[in-house]
């Protein structure tokens, strides 16, 4: 009846997990309670969970992203302690199988439930407005990504309580992840969030590229958009062609699992390398996806904050979609010591070190952006000179394990380790919470506080520092990542630092907990009146903070990049009068169809198969009758608009 | 969200307003109508990249037989032949939805939507039973990686097929009780895109799996 | 648009960051100083020629790009600092965003590194390629080498010994392993004395080393391959030739044959496994293993034929 779920299924003898499940219903508790108290059931249901509002999605996808960015990094503090502890030849203070499961877990959660939620988020609160759109081109696939990404989310959370996580790594590599050597249920759980998150992925990625190649505002060409637009663009184009190939490698290894099949098992000719292949085509360009936002990002900030207009605009778009092509062809230097022959590997090692040149590009535009501009030290500015300096070291890294002789003695390291993190974190981490700061104001219609964050930026990046040169020096003593417990004295101090970095980075995310509480409550004294609190250049900067349901009460023509800008330079734009504004109704169909996702999930990884039938059925009936429902969209009247646009402060008037 | 009715007084030019709700409902949806293909297109090419790792994995198992059978051993072209034939007679027949689709016919649009249907239905029912088949003499896709690779590629194109005709019948239905209205048009068009997409990946497996096997 | 004046906050919290950054500065030698004294480098610190040439394209690889990366990273502060808002005298130029130069310069230097280091990249991939042999007039001894679960089997395929995670081989004798893997996949390496190289189930891959220095040095598994991972450690012992002939004759001194039953008993889960010795291996063994992926281990019953009839 329950497949292979059975009470056993939750770890009562593991203090750790219990005190981590019981935090986690605490929380759930309260928000259950806080909601029944305040009676915004009903507010919850009709203004969140069922909106297709580009710019509400946007911020739950950033709830969901901050709050795995919680639970990815108390797995890393864990990870570290237990080494500082364990590297002087004590056993630690964690099982060897628990530490297994938090190193994959806090793998798999930093990549798929923080960096691509939080990104997705971006996109969403800011894309459309940067284009001068409403909303995306499909309203309602948008809704229906989040529900997606949320049923992963709600199944790796799960994991923790109702049996266990992946013991593999947050690729699950076979034979490893077969049913042979993982016959529980951690890698099913691995494999079924990623498959349902990654098909939310995978339609944002459609959406976007319809979106920005079909809704910009009039006037605004290709070469005229946000830099913003373009990696979102570029990066977009790459979820879609590269997706596809994780959905095949985690469905040929689920056929493994369930059905005896052999594509990556020992026996009956699997091939363990296919798999690495699969896998790996999808993952490099995974972590270029997830960049190039983040490059966009630095573009705008350091523009804005310098006053002046990014140096190189075109070189930075060829420059982005040479990064996206590039990232296609140079997955092999992930296995250089697969033994693939010397040939092969010395093309795919030249390959990476390619794409350092447009990279280049990138830092030097922004390094002249800054060049007889006038530059303003704002928390998001902060975030951007760090960055520019952490990326190239974390760059620099990456280009020495790209000769195929040097990554033979450094792969698997922790100086591996120690790159991908610099790049990841001074990158990727960086500029989403620089995203973060610079467009709070725009969607909440109050700053955050600057103190609080530039502490929060200065104990990140001293943090990071810490935490992660010693992992570049261990790694080159011979140090390799994944191990639980080591033996040699000499090594002890260096994990000892690791850790002290670590909790000196806890310490910068207290500081954005506090940032964001301390910000709430003074928000009346900080208040974007003017819709544009940092002398903005793009399209979304003209609307009030937060902007209207419609974005725009009119749709403004655009005549040159930097659209914004402009406009401030020549004046507002004559009155027009507001015509009637076509806009999406909300639905729960993708409230309801992430739920059977979810169901369908937790049937195939607990084998309850009833269950999994009526989550695909669900899936399916719930798509057919969205299909049959006419009455999607309304008009919001022009007097309507005229009475919201009326009611704006007068400061905004003013502006445009 | 909607915005709450305030009391305002519903000014003079009221039927204005309306006129200029229609005006703008109809230039939105010939909007419309053409980012919904556009979108489709993407997700199309998306499954194209699904299919080529599946074509790679195919590529790199092919010989991984573990001493079982053999494509050679297992394959039987004349059965092969029919079953491409419906699917390929199939992409005609839907061609001929999109005709009478342009001259507004309904029933036209119906009947060939059923036609092209049914000839969908043989060729899975075709499959499924070459599945079996080759399941019940122990050749089933747990004897060896080239039949784990084999059934997957092959399956994974027929479960695209059956999601296709799933759509096909809730179009049958959406097209008799709507007839062909712009949205209706619009899915009709997508689901074009599909079936012919899915031809032209059967012409892929069909050359690739079945005739490389047997005649090389 | 706002511009920002002489009297914000802005200044005070300059002045703090300039502090900031100057301590860190002063404090950088110090730590370094601290951590880099009276350390073991393994990968810096290379026994072996193949280790040594490896380490020689880390160097000469970080200094190519350390000349691009200094300048930059100065070039990050010094415009930071120069064009601060604060700085009335600095030039303002809100709508120069191009030059030719600058940008055929940006294209043109880090492809310039780029392509040194592709030069370099092409020449060692094949040099330092782990299957070539090592140019030596001496002839190179064979290791097999199968990954277990948590442990090391070697095999001496032409002493006809056997070992579990401990190796010995003279010095300036070419090794030349050959690697399988009877479980998961494994990554074995020797980090001071060069490269690391797959251990897959079905594959065979080669690694070629060579000691040029005597010591003990470590041996790991670079690939995590389930729970007894972090104890699946081996010795590399490279010693003079008679220290070598004493550990083979200490080795073939040993009461245990690996015949069928003990391979059986071995291939079995098993963590912080010690170190054992074999006086007798079938020499088709490491093949017969390589040709079974996924089989049973206890079913190699060749092994078992011919180790009898080697026994009488």
């Amino acid at each position: 009846m329950f497949g292979k779920l059975s009470l056993d299924a939750i770890p009562y003898q593991q203090p750790i997990i219990m005190g981590a499940a019981a935090f986690m219903g605490l929380v759930a508790v309260s928000v259950i309670a806080a909601l029944t108290y305040f009676r915004k059931w009903k507010w919850l249901w009709t203004e969140w969970l069922t909106s297709v509002d580009h710019k509400k999605i946007g911020v739950m996808y950033i709830i969901l992203a901050l709050v795995m960015l919680l639970r990815g990094f108390s797995d890393a503090i864990m990870m570290r302690t237990q080494l500082a502890i364990a590297s002087a030849g004590s056993a630690g203070y964690l099982p060897p199988e628990h530490y297994d499961q938090i190193f994959t877990a806090h793998g798999v959660i930093m990549i798929f439930f923080m960096a691509m939620p939080f990104m997705i988020g971006l996109l969403n609160l800011v894309v459309p407005l940067q284009i001068g759109a409403r909303d995306v081109a499909f309203p309602f696939l948008n809704s229906l990504s989040f529900w997606l990404t949320a049923a992963g989310f709600a199944l790796i959370n799960l994991s923790l309580v109702v049996g266990e996580f992946a013991r593999t790594g947050w690729l699950a590599y076979p034979p490893l992840s077969e049913l042979q050597y993982s016959p529980g249920v951690g890698v099913d759980y691995y494999i079924w969030s990623l498959q349902v998150s990654g098909v939310g992925t995978t339609l944002a990625g459609v959406n976007f590229i319809a979106t920005i190649l079909r809704n910009r505002a009039p006037g605004m060409t290709l070469m005229k958009m946000p830099i913003f637009t373009w990696t979102a663009l570029c990066s977009n184009i790459m979820i879609v062609a590269a997706f596809p190939i994780l959905t095949v490698a985690l469905a040929l290894l689920a056929l493994d699992r369930y059905l005896g099949m052999h594509f990556f098992t020992n026996a009956l000719g699997g091939n363990q390398m296919m798999y690495v292949n699969l896998i790996w085509a999808w993952g490099h360009p995974e972590v270029y996806i997830l960049v190039l936002p983040a490059f966009g990002i630095f573009s705008e900030i350091i523009s804005t904050f310098s006053g002046k207009r990014l140096f190189g605009y075109a070189t930075m778009v060829y420059a982005t979609m040479a990064i996206a092509l590039g990232a296609f062809i140079t997955w092999l230097h992930h296995f250089f010591t697969m033994g693939s022959g010397a040939d092969v590997n010395a093309f795919f090692g030249i390959t990476t070190m390619i794409i350092a040149i447009p990279t280049g590009v990138k830092v030097f535009n922004w390094l002249f952006t800054m060049y007889r501009g006038r530059v303003r030290f704002s928390t998001p500015t902060l975030w951007t000179l760090g960055f520019m300096v952490t990326f190239v070291i974390g760059g620099m890294t990456g280009v020495l394990m790209a000769v195929p002789p040097a990554d033979f003695v450094l792969h698997n390291s922790l100086f591996l380790v120690a790159h991908f993190h610099n790049v990841l974190i001074g990158g990727v981490v960086f500029g989403y919470l620089a995203g973060l700061s610079y467009w709070f104001p725009k969607i909440f219609g109050f700053k955050l506080n600057e103190k609080l964050g530039k502490w929060a930026f200065w104990c990140w990046l001293i943090g990071f520092y810490i935490a992660f040169v010693p992992l570049y020096m261990l790694g080159l003593m011979g140090v390799t990542r994944r191990v639980n417990h080591f033996d040699n004295p000499v090594w002890h101090a260096y994990f000892v630092a690791a850790a002290i970095g670590a909790f000196v980075i806890l310490c910068g995310i207290l500081f954005e907990v506090a940032q964001l509480i301390v910000s709430i409550k003074q928000r009346e004294s900080n208040r974007d009146l003017t819709g544009d609190p940092w002398g903005g250049r793009t399209l979304e900067w003209s609307v009030s903070s937060p902007p209207p349901f419609y974005n725009f009460a009119v749709i403004p023509e655009v005549q040159t990049r930097d659209a914004f800008w402009e406009m401030k330079k020549i004046g507002p734009p004559r009155a027009s009068r507001y015509r009637p504004i076509h806009m999406p109704r909300n639905t729960a169909t993708g409230v309801i169809i992430g739920a059977f996702s979810f169901a369908l999930g937790f049937g195939l990884i607990w084998h309850i198969w009833w269950m999994a039938l009526v989550g695909l059925l669900g899936i399916v009936i719930s798509l057919i009758t969205h299909s049959f429902n006419q009455h999607r969209e309304y008009f919001v009247p022009a007097v309507d608009i005229a009475r919201i646009e009326r009611l704006r402060s007068p400061a905004l008037i003013q502006q445009v | 969200m909607r915005p709450q009715t305030l009391d305002i007084e519903v000014p003079s030019n009221a039927r204005a307003i309306t006129r200029n709700v229609e005006l703008a409902e109809a230039e939105e949806h010939a909007e419309a109508g053409q980012t919904t293909p556009l979108g489709f297109w993407i997700y199309l090419m998306s499954d194209c990249i699904l299919f080529s790792a599946l074509f790679a994995t195919y590529a790199v198992l092919r010989n991984a037989v573990a001493g079982g059978p053999t494509g050679a051993q297992l394959f039987h072209l004349p059965y092969v032949l029919i079953e491409t034939l419906c699917l390929l007679v199939s992409s005609i027949t839907y061609g001929m939805v999109m005709l009478a689709l342009k001259v507004q016919k309904r029933r036209a649009v119906l009947g060939w939507l059923m036609i092209t249907a049914v000839l969908g239905a043989c060729f899975i029912t075709m499959e499924v039973r070459e599945f079996a088949h080759m399941i019940g003499e122990g050749a089933g896709p747990d004897r060896s990686a080239f039949l784990s690779s084999f059934f997957t590629l092959v399956g994974t194109h027929g479960l695209h097929v059956t999601a296709g005709l799933i759509w096909m019948l809730v179009m049958m239905i959406q097209v008799a009780r709507t007839g062909l209205t712009s949205t209706n048009a619009s899915r009709l068009l997508c689901l074009s895109l599909f079936w012919h997409f899915l031809d032209i990946v059967w012409i892929g497996v069909f050359s690739v799996v079945y005739l490389m096997r047997v005649i090389v | 648009m706002r511009l920002m004046t002489n009297n914000t906050p802005e200044i005070s919290s300059n002045r703090r960051m300039r502090t900031l950054a100057c301590t860190m500065l002063k404090l950088l030698p110090v730590a370094g100083a601290v951590l880099l004294g009276g350390c073991d480098w393994a990968v810096l610190d290379a026994k072996g020629q193949i280790g040594m040439e490896e380490r020689s394209i880390i160097a000469t690889a970080t200094w190519l790009m350390l000349i691009i990366v200094v300048p930059v990273i100065a070039m990050i502060g010094a415009f930071a600092w120069k064009y601060r808002a604060s700085n009335a005298r600095a030039k303002y130029m809100p709508d120069w965003d191009y030059s030719h130069s600058i940008a055929v310069l940006m294209v043109l230097v880090p492809t310039a590194i780029v392509a040194c280091l592709s030069v370099i990249a092409w020449r060692t991939s094949h040099t330092l390629d782990p299957y070539r042999p090592l140019s030596s007039d001496v002839k190179p001894i064979t290791i097999e080498v199968v990954a277990l679960d948590w442990k090391w089997l070697f095999i001496y395929p032409d002493q006809q010994l056997a070992t579990v995670n401990e190796i010995a081989f003279p010095t300036d004798v070419p090794v030349h392993f050959r690697i399988t893997s009877a479980s998961v996949m494994n990554s074995f390496f020797i980090p001071q004395l060069g490269g690391q190289i797959y251990a897959m189930s079905g594959m065979q891959t080669q690694l070629r080393l060579i000691a040029n220095q005597e010591g003990t040095f470590d041996g790991i598994s670079a690939n995590y391959s389930g729970g007894g991972f972090s104890d699946m450690k081996f010795k590399a012992i490279a010693t003079t030739k008679d220290g070598f002939d004493e550990w083979t004759h200490r080795v073939k001194g040993s009461a245990q044959l690996l015949d069928a039953v003990a391979y059986g008993a071995l291939a079995k889960p098993s963590e912080k496994h010690g170190v054992e010795y074999f006086s007798m291996v079938d020499k088709e063994l490491f093949n017969q293993i390589l040709s079974s992926p996924g089989r049973d281990p206890a079913s190699l019953s060749t092994a078992g034929k011919k180790l009898l009839a080697l026994e009488e």
